[in-house]
């Protein structure tokens, strides 16, 4: 038998999670390192799957299947494909990442560590899960660990509301489930069994539900999680109420569940529907484009500021899968790999200037390239990637949304809405500059004198995520090579 | 020597920044004045290459090297190279890049001299070498669309370069979003010819154009695009605003932006697609008549300004207006000529602003006055410069703009007439600069003679810095040799016209001594006003007041962009109530469902109050209203 790749990927940071739970006492240096050192297993695992990966084939790979509950024919059933293996990658990444960001917690640290890895081990299954119901569960556990990381190591009052937001975020995504849970149950009756992979293949006749209804349901459970235009308020008051780490899991691999569930469930199940309301998705995608950029604007808190940014970002992502073309979905993955990394590097950013200079408010900061020239750096690459500059890779993620989306022949007014989507990156530009301008630049405050710039650690975590951007910026090959084997797929489906 | 040498050109200023900011800066910040020498060292190294290049695309059949490309990314049907088109545009285009920038760097040494952030800044002039390089070197629209951005991003850069400045910081900003609002319709014109044509290559779309299979509306709007994201570069009317505030920025980078990279990049783009805008005659006439007003309109403010880099600014704005219209006239290689002689006296002109700022600390000329007796080599070589851009003979500038003059007059007298006008005010304004900074008497702070000598007196540049504006001096005065109508010093005539294979413009005497009058008269005029003061600039400043305020206040295009805009209308108003709207209606209705849900539960829950008596009464109550039923509709 093969060595079971995906279960230990997955599974690593629960086990971390465990022995820190059952340590008595231990100190909380003891505790990160562990942490530290269960994420960064699984890291190179994931990254061992990079090479390993059989580019010539496609399809789902590192398969592993048992039966689970013979009765309802699931199965515990893991695999990835070229869709997948970018998300567990990116997720491995940030989940190590989030540790290090969390060097300086001192509060709870055992549970603080703790449901961080039990949260990274959520994400990771869901990414890996070839069951619906197994997809379903791991959906569902992410949902504890972010409640309590928000509500318990949250900005406390009088600056925040974490209870008013973590309950928010669950109650918002429980609603999003309940539906999910009403479209699986469909899928299954209507096709006898949960299994993706025969799904993906199948022919489906609608049982009592018409099939569109199907694809709403599920696609309304993941455009909450995206978030899509009107369903985004959840996101802003999440991100600002959390705890850096947690702001960084979230936007950089939580909302591309979302994403990847639309691509992975809906499209590729249902690609006709998806086809016959492709002028529908398209329509949601630039809205939440440009509302989210024209809002991102108006903001004055740095981390509402990333959230709505984040918004914006991912409206190009429900652009490239409305597009429905191979170059528009490669894009669209492309796009959610890196808006991780950028937005990852960004909150890693606004969390290190808010430890040190204690504001987040963009009126209160300013001049502060002269205390903290090295996170300047980092935060003008991180903002430059951001606005979609070339050699980054915020470029060649949006570059190919627009190209694919461009040339893509689903109906005529898709070029409209691509030159629409064009228009957000000047808007993009002017907030990202327009913050930079205002928190770094002008005269250095001297409220801010002797206040540190990053140390060791946080060199460590912003070069590594400054590095990946431009590499993938430079050579995006890399990724899709492997991700275009994942969308295959869903062409020859469509007929295309 | 293997062609696929030219890759050098660009990868040598590519690994200096690469040195610089990961090695030099980091860790050897002590010794940054490597990172100068590492800069020069590199450029100066693509210099040499670059004139290697240009005698091989001489020699080469069709004026073409052949460079194998590098695969970069396939999806589909979708295959995207990167290579290089080295042809006798790239050739010429490639020596007034490398040999500005070299100089530029040269002069820096001393410029820049104790500045903190002496590696960031050659780190940046690196990066910006190598991007112009890489754009000038592309061969198809994707990497030359990768380049011209990393253009954008190092003159946001270095134009912010002191960015503890506010008003640093806010001209960087300005420099990067009004150019990109022009990107975007250099991006959707890509995506228009992908669609289209499948290809980005620039060759194939050219023969495309060339055959009639690109063309019709699909070309016109494609190449309207393109001329977008080029007026933003070249800073064309309306949207030239970001050129005048990128001053800013330390002087050396002016001279690199207003000469050889960035506003070079627009009149390139639409040089090196020439094809394509030649076979759309809608999109080359609205290049045409962008350029000519433009060169009238920017010079127009040149005249009015005090700071002497903002003149030369406008001037820039003016100059570009000319290359833009020789384009939509039909003759790249007039704008080429025009751009290779401007960029030399150009980039002298503001070594020299920055020469004269360097002694006085200031850059408005009200300050200035008499600084020839002190700066002997600043005003010689100054008045080189302004005399080449007067257009008087014969020096290089002439002969560039009667090229474009005469192409002009056989097009469309229109167009003659604004290029003609032009012709005076661009002397006129110069001429100012001249009588103002350098004739006349000091009026400014700086003691004129100092006690103990050294560098605080009124005084010449050091060497370093005197040494490259003399070397730009020689082309200011010979670059014209390059194209001129006859046979010359061993040139023969219209060399750059066979090279670049254009047919040559005929030399019209006429033409040529209409506009050298008129140049002499602006000159003359200037001389009147600010020289020998027969004419008050004061009372012409009153008798002519709503003008001098419309040309003063930039036409009140900042304003109407900004306050209005983007402020009021955008910033304040619209976004405003998407912002009210967001917190209040989308989130209001969440917040809504929830507290209608809790208000509904509270309700509910009271009837639940554990009062066993309070049940027994409801189900009584049901079980009457039950047997009620059943009587009523079973009877």
């Amino acid at each position: 038998m093969d060595f079971p790749y995906l279960t230990s990927i997955v599974f690593l940071p629960l086990v971390g999670a465990i022995v820190i739970a059952l340590l008595p006492n231990p100190g909380g240096k003891t505790v990160k390192w562990i942490a530290l050192l269960f994420t960064l297993a699984s890291l190179v695992l994931a990254i061992a799957l990079f090479f390993l990966f059989d580019r010539s084939q496609g399809g789902f790979q590192f398969v592993e299947r048992r039966i689970w509950i013979d009765a309802l024919n699931v199965h515990y059933y893991l695999g990835v494909d070229g869709l997948s293996l970018p998300m567990v990658i990116l997720t491995t990444f940030l989940g190590s990442l989030a540790v290090l960001v969390s060097w300086k917690i001192e509060l709870r640290t055992k549970e603080y560590f703790a449901w961080l890895l039990l949260l990274e081990t959520g994400v990771l299954g869901v990414f890996s899960s070839l069951d619906l119901l197994l997809f379903f569960l791991f959906w569902e556990v992410e949902l504890v660990p972010m409640y309590m990381l928000i509500a318990i190591w949250g900005t406390p009052p009088p600056l925040g509301r974490r209870e008013y937001s973590a309950i928010k975020f669950v109650i918002y995504t429980l609603v999003g489930s309940a539906l999910m849970l009403v479209g699986i149950l469909a899928l299954y009756f209507s096709a006898g069994t949960f299994d993706m992979v025969e799904l993906g293949k199948a022919d489906l006749k609608p049982v009592l539900i018409p099939l569109p209804a199907i694809f709403f349901l599920l696609f309304s459970a993941y455009a909450i999680k995206l978030p899509v235009f009107p369903l985004h308020t959840w996101l802003p008051d999440a991100h600002t109420d959390a705890p850096t780490a947690v702001s960084v899991m979230l936007a950089g691999v939580l909302l591309k569940m979302g994403g990847y569930a639309i691509i992975r469930i809906c499209v590729t199940i249902l690609p006709q529907v998806a086809r016959d309301y492709a002028p529908l998705l398209a329509a949601l995608a630039i809205v939440s484009v440009l509302y989210g950029a024209a809002v991102t604007l108006r903001q004055t808190d740095l981390k509402r500021l990333i959230a709505y940014s984040s918004v914006s970002h991912m409206g190009y992502v429900l652009l490239g899968i409305a597009a429905l073309s191979q170059v528009s979905l490669t894009g669209a993955t492309l796009q959610m790999f890196s808006h991780g990394i950028i937005t990852g590097l960004l909150f890693a950013l606004v969390g290190l200037v808010y430890d040190k200079s204690h504001s987040r408010l963009i009126p209160q900061l300013g001049g502060l390239a002269r205390q903290m020239p090295i996170i300047t750096v980092a935060f003008s690459v991180a903002g430059l990637a951001s606005l979609g500059l070339p050699t980054t890779s915020g470029f060649a993620s949006e570059f190919l949304v627009f190209l694919g989306s461009y040339t893509s022949n689903i109906f005529d007014g898709i070029r409209i809405y691509t030159v629409l989507g064009i228009i957000g990156i000047v808007i993009t530009a002017g907030y990202i500059l327009w913050m930079l301008q205002r928190v770094f630049y002008g005269p250095p405050n001297p409220r801010y004198e002797g206040v540190a710039d990053a140390d060791a650690v946080e060199i460590v975590t912003m070069s590594s995520l400054m590095a990946a951007i431009i590499i993938i910026g430079v050579y995006p090959a890399l990724l899709t090579n492997i991700i275009d084997k994942g969308i295959l797929p869903i062409m020859t489906r469509l007929g295309t | 020597m293997p062609h696929e040498l030219a890759w050098a050109i660009l990868l040598l200023p590519l690994f200096s920044f690469a040195v610089i900011s990961l090695v030099i800066r980091p860790f050897l910040n002590r010794q940054s004045q490597i990172s100068g020498y590492l800069t020069i060292a590199t450029i100066g190294a693509a210099l040499a290459l670059a004139i290697w290049t240009l005698f091989t695309v001489r020699n080469a059949t069709g004026h073409e090297l052949d460079i194998g490309k590098i695969s970069w990314l396939t999806i589909g049907d979708v295959h995207i190279s990167m290579g290089l088109m080295v042809n006798s545009l790239t050739a010429v285009m490639l020596i007034v890049v490398t040999g500005v920038s070299l100089m530029v760097q040269i002069y820096s040494q001393g410029y820049m001299k104790g500045d903190p952030g002496y590696s960031r800044y050659f780190a940046f002039m690196s990066l910006f070498t190598a991007s112009m390089l890489g754009l000038v070197l592309a061969d198809n629209l994707l990497m030359l669309y990768v380049f011209w951005e990393m253009v954008g991003l190092c003159s946001y850069l270095l134009i912010g370069f002191w960015f503890h400045r506010p008003t640093a910081a806010a001209a960087g900003k300005k420099a990067f979003i009004v150019t990109r609002l022009g990107d975007l319709g250099f991006l959707i014109g890509i995506l228009a010819l992908y669609f289209n044509q499948h290809t980005f290559d620039i060759a194939q779309l050219h023969e495309l154009a060339i055959a009639g299979t690109l063309g019709g509306t699909v070309l016109t709007w494609a190449a309207l695009g393109i001329f977008m994201g080029a007026m933003g570069k070249s800073a064309q009317f309306p949207l030239h605003v970001w050129l005048p505030d990128a001053m800013e920025g330390p002087t050396p980078v002016s001279a690199l932006i207003h000469a050889a990279t960035m506003v070079a990049a627009g009149v390139f783009l639409v040089a090196r697609l020439f094809p394509l805008f030649e076979h759309s005659s809608s999109a080359i006439s609205v290049v045409a008549a962008i350029g000519g007003f433009t060169a009238l309109f920017a010079a127009t403010m040149g005249l009015v300004m005090n700071d002497i880099k903002r003149v030369v600014a406008y001037s820039t704005i003016s100059q570009l207006g000319y290359m833009i219209l020789a384009l939509g006239v039909g003759s790249p290689v007039a704008a080429i000529f025009h751009l290779f002689n401007h960029a030399f006296f150009k980039a002298l002109l503001f070594l020299g602003a920055g020469s004269a700022n360097h002694a006085t600390g200031t850059f408005d000329m009200r300050e200035m006055g008499g600084l020839r007796r002190f700066m002997p080599w600043t005003y010689a070589t100054f008045l080189i410069a302004s005399l080449s851009l007067a257009g008087i003979p014969p020096l290089s500038g002439f002969w560039s703009k009667d090229e474009i003059l005469a192409l002009a007059w056989a097009d469309n007298p229109v167009l003659y007439a604004l290029a003609l006008a032009t012709v005076f005010m661009t002397a006129f304004y110069i001429f100012r600069v001249i009588f103002l900074t350098f004739g006349g008497e000091y009026r400014g702070k700086v003691a004129k003679e100092s006690a103990h000598g050294g560098s605080h007196g009124l005084h010449e540049s050091p060497w370093v810095m005197v040494i490259p504006m003399i070397l730009l001096a020689i082309p200011a005065v010979i670059s014209g040799l390059v194209n001129l109508p006859g046979s010359f010093l061993g040139m023969p005539a219209h060399w750059l016209s066979g090279f670049m294979g254009e047919a040559a413009e005929e030399f019209e005497t006429g033409l040529a001594s209409i506009s050298v009058l008129v140049a002499a008269l602006g000159i003359f005029m200037a001389y009147a006003v600010y020289g020998a003061r027969w004419i008050s600039a004061e009372a012409l400043g009153k008798n002519l007041a709503p003008l001098y305020t419309l040309t003063s206040r930039k036409y009140f295009l900042d304003d109407l962009y900004e306050r209005l805009i983007v402020e009021r209308a955008l910033l304040n108003g619209f976004f405003a109530i998407l912002g009210w709207f967001d917190t209040n209606i989308v989130d209001g209705a969440v917040n809504g469902v929830a507290a209608i849900t809790r208000v509904g539960g509270g309700r509910l829950r009271r009837l639940q109050t554990g009062q066993l008596q309070g049940y027994g009464l409801a189900m009584i109550f049901g079980l009457l209203l039950i047997i009620a039923a059943f009587l009523i509709k079973g009877g």
